[in-house]
């Protein structure tokens, strides 16, 4: 049989490629524009190569963003993984209790983030919010506005109050597609509590655990509103995380190339760690 | 090792059980004894898996105890009554490596590191996966998950009794063979009481010194294969066990005997005098294939049947006859040589014909 050569197949692909390039291509290249142009006004635009990059990379200002962007990405995967899956651990099977539990969950979730931002900013208040006055009850020094540690706890609590649940509801869905086949033979085998979690869980969680901890990642690492609107970055800098300073930058200072340039290298981090952390779990029980 | 009895044992699924049909075993009683092998053989839901699981403890029996040797072991959870289970389907722990897989009874039994490993080097001889022991067992075949979880039931020294709950389903038949043999010398080196269900009774006769056949919620009969085959106490014994299986055929009280249609057939005095002290119309007579005899000339006890279907199964031929309106199989050797539609005579010497009073076997009392 002759084969027909015959190139039309390729507008098949036009619809996706125009999606793509509308959704995601343009709008970045766009960007990518921006960063490498010093731009004064409408028409004023001039070539500035990798100038912005070199500025944004040694610009100590951002740099402490980072850094405390990683403390805060650290400390909340740290700390609502393992509490995640401890949650989803503790609740009911099924029937009426369960239920209960999975409503109660999804409550934080459905809080949209700037009103999060402000219950916890009420809430934490030592006058008038009630975990803040109760703190200060019990004989501890605490104001959030003032204290940089106490600031630093209390958008770490906020976050775990609002995405702790959205782990355990993962976890909570992965335990309950475990056979109970396994339970048996482990009851069987007389395997311990933990033995159970470690070599039976653990491993049936892995694929959900990878979508908890990218999705936590990338959002921890992009939070915005809800630290803007508790603590405004302060007291000082010392909440203001990566993205805020982002937008201090494009919007507040107007100063559109480093801000572009800015938002490349924010992107090029996030990209590599969430790839980074997909590959290492992936990889990890690859046959040796 | 341990005797396993149960006692007026009954276990419903449901919370309120109403009729008899709701539950999947029904009053029983019986004794495993220590180190014997046995086989628990019953059609597809018959309630074997819930006795199994009601003796390892994976399952709470509705009413009635569980006793190993002696002492009751309701409340027990698997764990404490330290038994072995081998299930259906594979289940393996996947993170693991086969060797980890084989070790994890040991280890969590605290038995000593080098301990373990000799055994299980030992076990893993037996199943034959010696050469897959650091190999990831997720990446095994099912065949060979399978044996892992097998080998998991088989390397505790300890138990008090291995389950066993119709493990060879997964595996293709060639080999299914070779692991029943493998079971069999389990058996006879560590002399461990092993329970294995199935509904394959040559699986059952292969593996097992006495069958337990299960039926509708009870044991029905407890025996050696040859008991089963010869003194079938419950029609079902006798419809189940052979291939084909008894046949069974519904009878009228006669003088000196049963009949059926315009066939009279005589019974033992004994059988006679039962016959006429019980009250029951369901009764019915059996005779298995095997031991109907056929001869081309009649005789006093011989009737006429006609020839409807010769199968010749190789070594031997599986003749369907028609006698009044009842039809019969009859097992015979190669030389048959009867055509269908041809007359034969058929005779039932009187051992192998049994009468069943409301389906059991009535029994001459000595």
């Amino acid at each position: 049989m002759q084969k027909v050569q015959n190139n039309k197949a390729w507008w098949l692909v036009l619809p996706v490629f125009l999606l793509v390039a509308f959704s995601a291509l343009i709008p970045l290249m766009t960007v990518v524009n921006y960063s490498v142009q010093d731009i004064f006004g409408p028409g004023q635009a001039f070539f500035v190569g990798t100038e912005w990059f070199k500025e944004v990379l040694t610009d100590e200002r951002l740099q402490d963003s980072l850094l405390r962007q990683f403390i805060f990405s650290g400390a909340v995967l740290l700390i609502q993984i393992p509490l995640g899956i401890g949650v989803a651990l503790m609740m009911p099977k099924s029937g009426i209790k369960g239920s209960l539990c999975l409503i109660l969950l999804a409550i934080p979730l459905l809080i949209p983030w700037n009103v999060v931002g402000t219950i916890w900013q009420i809430f934490a208040r030592g006058d008038i919010g009630l975990f803040g006055w109760g703190i200060n009850q019990l004989g501890i020094d605490y104001n959030y506005t003032g204290d940089t540690l106490d600031a630093w706890l209390t958008v770490l609590l906020m976050d775990v109050w609002h995405w702790t649940p959205l782990v355990a509801l993962l976890c909570y869905s992965g335990l309950r597609a475990i056979p109970e086949a396994f339970y048996q033979a482990a009851e069987i085998d007389r395997a311990s509590k933990w033995a159970v979690f470690r070599y039976i869980q653990l491993p049936r969680l892995k694929s959900v655990l990878i979508i908890a901890v990218l999705l936590r990642f990338m959002d921890s690492f992009m939070i915005y509103i809800e630290p803007f609107v508790l603590t405004g970055g302060g007291p000082g800098s010392s909440t203001t995380f990566l993205s805020q300073t982002l937008t201090t930058m494009a919007i507040g200072q107007f100063d559109l190339g480093r801000a572009a340039a800015f938002s490349l290298i924010y992107f090029l981090i996030v990209l590599l760690i969430s790839w980074l952390f997909f590959t290492a779990i992936t990889h990890a029980d690859k046959e040796k | 090792m341990a005797e396993i009895q149960l006692k007026s044992l009954a276990h419903s699924y449901s919370d309120m059980p109403e009729s008899p049909d709701d539950y999947a075993i029904r009053q029983l009683d019986h004794v495993w004894h220590k180190g014997g092998a046995y086989a628990l053989l019953g059609p597809s839901g018959c309630g074997k898996s819930t006795m199994l699981n009601i003796i390892s403890g994976l399952v709470q029996p509705s009413e009635g105890d569980v006793l190993f040797d002696g002492k009751r072991v309701n409340e027990l959870s698997p764990r404490d009554r330290n038994i072995a289970q081998v299930f259906q389907f594979p289940v393996i722990y996947d993170s693991m490596t086969v060797y980890d897989n084989l070790a994890f009874p040991l280890k969590n039994n605290k038995v000593p590191a080098s301990k373990i490993k000799a055994r299980v080097h030992e076990i893993a001889e037996v199943l034959e996966i010696e050469d897959k022991l650091y190999k990831k067992a997720k990446n095994l075949t099912a065949d060979e998950k399978q044996k892992v979880s097998m080998g998991r039931g088989l390397v505790r020294e300890d138990v008090s009794a291995i389950l066993f709950d119709e493990p060879l389903t997964v595996i293709d038949p060639q080999l299914k063979w070779k692991l029943r043999r493998k079971l069999k010398q389990i058996h006879e080196q560590f002399d461990i009481t092993m329970v294995y269900v199935t509904h394959d009774q040559l699986e059952a006769s292969t593996f097992a010194d006495k069958i337990a056949v299960m039926y509708g919620g009870q044991i029905v009969q407890f025996g050696t294969p040859t008991e089963l085959f010869e003194q079938p106490n419950h029609t079902f014994v006798g419809f189940f066990i052979g291939s084909p299986g008894m046949n069974l055929i519904e009878v009228q009280r006669c003088p000196r005997g049963v009949c059926f249609g315009g066939t009279v057939v005589a019974l033992e005095p004994w059988q006679v005098d039962i016959l006429q002290r019980t009250k029951s119309t369901n009764l019915k007579i059996g005779i298995r294939p095997e031991f109907i005899e056929v001869s081309s000339v009649a005789s006093d006890d011989t009737f006429e049947a006609e020839v409807l279907d010769v199968e010749d199964l190789g070594t031997y031929k599986i003749v369907t006859v028609q006698l009044d309106h009842e039809r019969m199989k009859v097992r015979q050797s190669e030389d048959f040589a009867a055509s269908i539609g041809s007359r034969v005579h058929l005779s039932f010497p009187r051992q192998w014909l049994k009468l069943y009073v409301d389906e059991f076997l009535v029994q001459e009392q000595q």
